[in-house]
This record gives C-alpha cells, structure tokens and sequence, in this order.
C-alpha cells in the first residue's frame, strides 16, 4: 500500500536516449569525497528523472564501486526509480492521518479514472501513480501532490477532478 | 519588541502545511497590495506555530497589539488585511489569538510550554539577525566567555534529564560521556533528522520554523565530546527544511560561528553539513543511518561496539534527534534546573507531540511531560471532529501502540506510557474516534513496517509478513479460532529475535491493539463483523423499505448491477452479486442504505 516503487516494467516509448554527458560534472563535484555514493545517485535522478542503465556503469567506473553494490544501494532506497516516470507524477499520501481519513479511496478513485496500477504510468505518459509516505500536511488529510502542488481535504470525486482539469489544461495548451 | 514597530508587520506563515493550504498565494497577495501602495506595512514571513488546523495564518504586530488572523486564504486576506490596518478594526470572527482579547482559539496556547519550539512561529527561519534577537548562539557564546569546560557542560545536560526524544528515551548527558570518554582525534555528531514515522512532523517543523536552533545545540554538542564534525541526516522528503538548514549553515559560516576558533574559542573548530537521505525508514536506527551516511544500504549492525566508541568511519560518534539538540542551548542558556523544573521525576521538560487523525485541532503542540493524555487531546485539541466518540490514541508510530479511550488519565512521560505497551516514539499522537477500526490499524501500521523491514534478521522480514497476512485474512473475514494465539506467538519471535528497534518494535502495534480490543478481533473472527463499518468484505448492505423513495440513483450507480428495483419502487441488493464497494451508500440522498 505505502511508498510503492514505481513500477519496474519497463514502458515502451518512454525511454529516451538520455545525454549521459551531463554526468560528468556531478562526478567533479563528488570526486574523492567520501560517502557519495547517494548524492550520486540522487544528482543522476534529478537530471533524468530516473536513473538510466549506462548511468550505472559510469558511476561505478567513476567511483570504483562494482556495479552490484551500486544496485544494491539504489534499490534498497524507495527514493530511487530505474524506470521512466509520467510527466506528472501523483504523489497520494498514505500517511496515518491520511490512512484513517481514508487516503485508500483517493488512490482506488484515480486508479478507476487512469486504469493504471498503483505505481503505473498512463499509455500517453501523461500521469504515473504513486503512494508516498507521510507529506507532512497531516492536517489537511486526506492530501495528494503533483508537481509542486497539494491538493488538501481530497474526496475521490475531488481527486478524479483535479485529474481530468490537468488533462483538459494540456490539450488546450497544445492546441 | 512591539515598541520597535514604526510600521506595522505582516505575518504570513510559510511552514510546509501553510503553504499546502495556500499560505504562498496569501503572501503573493500582500506582497500585491503592497506593490500596490493602498497600504504601507512591513511584510514579513515565519514558519508553523502548531496550529495546521487554522493555515494559512497571517499575524498582524504594530505598536499597540498583535493579532493572529486563521484562513488567510488569498480570497479572504484583504479584506482582513484592509479593516485591520486602514480602519482598525480587529475581524474578531478569524482573530485565533490575540494579545487584547481573548480571540477565539486561545484554548490551544493555554497550557503550552515552548521549549523546543521556542522560535518557531515567532521568527524569518531564513534571517540570523532575527534569530539572533531571539536568543540565537547566546548558549554557546557564553560557554567560551565564561570558559565553561566540556566536562561541564556534560554536567548541565545530565543535571536538566534531558532524555532522547527521538523515542529511545536514553539520558542525552550520558550518550555525550561515553562519547567524551572515547579517545580520538576525530570524532563525529550526528542529527537524526530522518524523520519517518507517519503523522509525525514535529522535526520537520522545527527545522523549517528555527534551524539555528538546531546548530547552535550540535556546536554545543560537538565542544562538549570533543567532535569536529556534524551532519545532519535528513529525510529527502523534506525539502523546505533542507534549504532553510542549507541557508541558516551558510549564514553561520559567514558569520564565523562555524569553522575555525568561532566566538573567540581557542582549541575549538567545528563544520555541519547536510546529507539527504534517499527513502527508507530503517535509516532512522542510528547504526543503519551511519550506514547510509557512508553510502551503504541502511541495514543496522551489532551493538557493541556503540557508535560512542565507533561510528560514522568508525569514528566516535554522537547521535540524538533534532528536537534533543533544539532543547540544548536553551537548557545551557537557562540551567539545567530550569528544565527540570518542567515534567515528572524521572522524565524532566517538555515534549512535542504532532496531533493529527480524528482531532478537531490538528497541529504541533509542546507540553510538560506528566501532562495527561485526555488533557492534550480535549484542552488542546479541543476534542475529537465532529462531535464523535474519542477510542483510542496511537503513541509512537509504528513502533508504538494504541492507548484506549479508558487509559486517557495516563500521564505522558517515558515510564507511564512504557507501562501501557505504547512507547513515547518520537511524538506522533493520532488520535481515533469509534469509525477507525483496531484491526485495519494494525494491519495498517504492520504494513508499513513489513514493507520497511531492511530484510536482515528473518523474524523481522519473514514474521512481519506472516502476521500481516492473518491480519488480511481477519479483515476479509476468514479469520480462524487460532488466529490470536498465533499472532501473539509472532509477535513475542519477532520482538526477541530482531537486531533493531524497527523488528523489536514492529509488533507493538498488534500486541496493544490485542490487548484492548480483543473484543473486535473476536468480534471479526467469530461472528465476521467488522464493529466499526470499515473492513469491507464484512460488510453487508440492504435498503431500508420505509425510506427508499425509489429513485433508482443507487441502482445505476452499481457496478455490478445488485441492484433490482423500479421507479417509485423499493429497490432490493441482490447479496450474492453485491461487492460490498459502498457505491449505493454514498449516493442515495434519503439515508435508506443500511450498514451492518
């Protein structure tokens, strides 16, 4: 239920040839320090999103760690994604605050509305679902974030709404 | 301070709940008025006071009063704003609190004391100069005017019973004697801020609202062991509170507070940096969250050796939790008396709990220990929403466990609430009311931790996820006759047979919920009721004949078309095709759905 990975199928269409290049300059930064094995790994995420295939071979040659234990770094942490995600990303809360004020249908009415997974990515790309642990606006539960945004007091119907106007946003904008 | 006043200061606040209920766009507005020139004021921000409930929160200090105004929203400020400044007159009907008069949330304040969150709410997290007026690095300071020794302030810490607030509850001074007393010429202080537990969120506020606080308490900490270095481990998911500490190490620096020989010291030097953490819960065990400082997996090892004698590079090292280290410069500032002066024998001071569930004020409150449970939840939190019936209270987290409605005279300090098979945790309180059911909370909080289990020691990763499942099967409503007894077994394996607090702890929330209510346990298992309507599968719907009025809405909203029934005639739910999703319940507008 909670702090669900992204999915880790990869989605076809989705993967682009990411410009590895950019990585070297976070590798200046952390040379020879010690313990920055995570920046590492969070500095790839935040460029691309994700952190690619190649990625990983570069920052084991970079840090002499073996690829193996890089892995194993990267996915023992919720944090990180192997896999492209949507260009939105709903982020649910499943928070105790949000779980007794019934976060569960937030994330069931939204699952309904994009047919997806918990942790999936709409066909177009648009949306990827996700439940996260608490986001610390306990008070204004049961909440969700996309983007920058909170969402407060959601119902399932507020949910599904919020949805439908950033897809009616978009194909207005595209026009 | 009002006196400084010339003009008068606009208030908004900008901790994360307040700017997830729209406090940014409330001070986009002002700063919009002020461009505007209709009104000539100061326009200022500070972090959470505790009082999410009522965000966004704008105060309004000029030479005469303050004035804290509740739902600021964008729509509603200037009009607030505008009546208040222009025409002074106080909107009393959003006034929360007040000098003046009593406003109409003062309830909340009374009974409070600030230690820890002495700042927050009062100050510009993002400005030293008004840190400073406030009482910022005089701790410190006056260590080195006075020539105050290490092994002194070792003294002060103990003397006050100061204990770790993070949830252990070991006595701080005694974590910095052993950590003294290890021989070294490098040595390490650490700041948990890993703050994991759901519905807790006092750290994050204390960052966001007053990060000097917090360094000015390592510095202490890293004089009196000896240490060079500090870092602070924060959660990723905290990234207002990561800027603000970035800011407010960058503001130390420059002023020379931190780095070499700061406030004239001769011997002393001292660095922080920030590390991010990267999503796991384990890492909130100071061995696993080394671990991942060092750029592992955050599993947890063997203690001994303790981190006092070999942590961080296997260095000696100190850990304590962001609320410990906020507490310290005013322990040092004030004396240890002072501190003890607060709370009960042997849990002195004050704690920060997070108030957050079925509570009608949600927020951060801090009070003396000894306080009692029904006194925070109905004096503070003014009772449970909606007028319902209070149950129980969760304490601790995951790693805690359920407090009855009965127990509510229970004193809040480490012994007492131990007592009760709940542990202090770091401060969560989420409160219940008679909707919650017992059971899907623990299979909540079980899941939560099953899924966080690091996977070293089996019981911890195999045995979670056994008892969750018998906790899945209770809830579905195939719960068997031995199902208790075996839960119970578990749970003893797991909590003796774990490395960590996160297995030794994890069934807590199982065991007290058993201990409590074993009545819904039996009452899922024997007569497959779920007493409070939540466990779905438990449930049966039927339409009452007297008030169905035949409109036919339940009966197109159906999924799976249980529903028979004409215009104008009772509708009947078929019980073999009905899958119990609660559909027709939320629409029919006539209350002739029946729950069981």
């Amino acid at each position: 239920m909670r702090i669900h990975r992204i999915a880790q199928e990869k989605v076809n269409g989705l993967q682009p040839e990411a410009d590895l290049t950019q990585l070297e300059a976070l590798f200046t930064r952390y040379r020879n320090k010690s313990g920055s094995l995570i920046p590492l790994l969070q500095g790839t995420q935040h460029m691309f999103g994700y952190i690619p295939s190649k990625a990983f071979e570069m920052i084991a040659e970079e840090t002499n760690i073996p690829v193996a234990d890089i892995f194993g770094v990267a996915t023992f942490y919720a944090q990180f994604r192997l896999h492209p995600v949507g260009k939105n990303v709903i982020k649910v809360c499943h928070g105790t605050a949000c779980h007794v004020q019934n976060a569960n249908s937030i994330t069931d009415a939204i699952k309904g509305e994009l047919s997806v997974k918990d942790g999936g990515t709409t066909e177009d790309g648009f949306f990827t679902l996700e439940s996260v642990a608490c986001l610390g606006c306990c008070s204004l539960a049961p909440v969700m974030m996309i983007g920058e945004n909170t969402y407060g007091k959601l119902t399932g119907k507020a949910s599904v709404k919020v949805i439908r106007e950033l897809r009616k946003e978009n194909s207005s904008n595209n026009q | 301070m009002i006196e400084t006043y010339t003009k008068p200061k606009v208030i908004v606040g900008l901790g994360s709940c307040g700017i997830a209920a729209g406090a940014a766009k409330t001070y986009d507005k002002l700063q919009k008025m002020l461009q505007e020139g209709t009104l000539d004021f100061e326009l200022s921000r500070t972090s959470c006071i505790g009082m999410c409930y009522k965000e966004p929160l704008v105060e309004i200090r000029d030479k005469n009063s303050w004035v804290l105004y509740g739902d600021m929203t964008a729509d509603k400020v200037e009009q607030t704003i505008l009546k208040h400044l222009s025409k002074g007159q106080v909107d009393k009907e959003n006034a929360v609190s007040a000098r003046d008069f009593k406003a109409t949330e003062e309830d909340f304040f009374d009974g409070q004391v600030k230690i820890a969150l002495r700042n927050c709410g009062h100050i510009d997290p993002e400005s030293l100069s008004e840190a400073e007026e406030h009482g910022a690095y005089q701790a410190i300071r006056a260590i080195f005017d006075k020539k105050i020794s290490g092994a002194e302030v070792i003294q002060s810490v103990l003397d006050s019973g100061l204990r770790g607030r993070g949830g252990g509850g070991f006595p701080t001074g005694l974590k910095w004697r052993f950590a003294a007393q290890s021989e070294n010429d490098e040595k390490y202080i650490i700041c948990n801020a890993d703050e994991g537990d759901p519905g807790a969120f006092m750290d994050r506020s204390l960052l966001e609202g007053d990060p000097h606080a917090v360094l000015e308490g390592m510095m202490i900490g890293g004089y009196a062991i000896g240490a060079q270095t500090g870092v602070i481990y924060c959660r990723a998911e905290y990234p207002l509170a990561i800027k603000r500490l970035n800011i407010a190490i960058a503001q130390a620096k420059e002023k020379g507070y931190l780095g070499k020989n700061p406030f004239g010291s001769e011997a002393f030097s001292f660095d922080i940096y920030v590390k991010e953490g990267a999503g796991a819960f384990v890492c909130g065990e100071e061995t696993a969250l080394i671990a991942s400082i060092e750029g592992q997996r955050g599993m947890p090892r063997k203690r001994p050796p303790f981190p006092a004698v070999s942590g961080l590079w296997k260095k000696p090292t100190n850990i304590n939790n962001v609320e410990t280290w906020a507490n310290i410069p005013w322990i040092i500032h004030n004396g240890p008396a002072a501190y003890a002066a607060y709370g009960t024998e042997k849990s002195k001071g004050t704690k920060v709990f997070a108030l957050t569930g079925k509570i009608r004020n949600g927020g951060l409150v801090e009070v003396p220990m000894g306080i009692t449970i029904n006194d925070i939840i109905f004096k503070l939190g003014g009772g449970i929403q909606g007028g319902k019936k209070f149950k129980a209270v969760q304490l601790g987290g995951p790693s805690g466990g359920c407090i009855p409605a009965e127990l509510g005279d229970t004193c809040v300090d480490y012994d007492s609430v131990n007592a009760t098979g709940a542990i202090m945790g770091s401060g969560g309180m989420v409160v219940m009311d008679e909707t919650t059911c017992m059971i899907d909370l623990a299979k909540f909080f079980l899941h939560f931790t099953q899924d966080e289990s690091c996977g070293k020691c089996t019981f911890c990763r195999i045995g979670t996820k056994r008892m969750l499942e018998i906790l899945e099967r209770i809830t579905e409503g195939k719960g068997k006759e031995s199902d208790i007894e075996l839960l119970e077994n578990l749970a003893f394996q797991i909590k003796n047979n774990s490395l960590c607090g996160l297995g030794q702890t994890a069934p807590n929330p199982v065991l007290t919920t058993l201990k409590y209510f074993k009545a819904e346990y039996e009452a899922h298992i024997f007569d497959k009721k779920c007493p409070a309507k939540v466990c779905k599968p438990l449930l049966k719907y039927s339409i009452n004949p007297d008030t169905c009025t035949g409109c036919m809405v339940c009966g197109k909203k159906c999924p799976t078309n249980a529903i028979d029934g004409d215009r104008k005639k009772v509708h009947v739910i078929n019980q073999s095709m009905c899958i119990q999703c609660g559909e027709c319940f939320n629409v029919c507008r006539f209350d002739a759905v029946i729950v069981e």
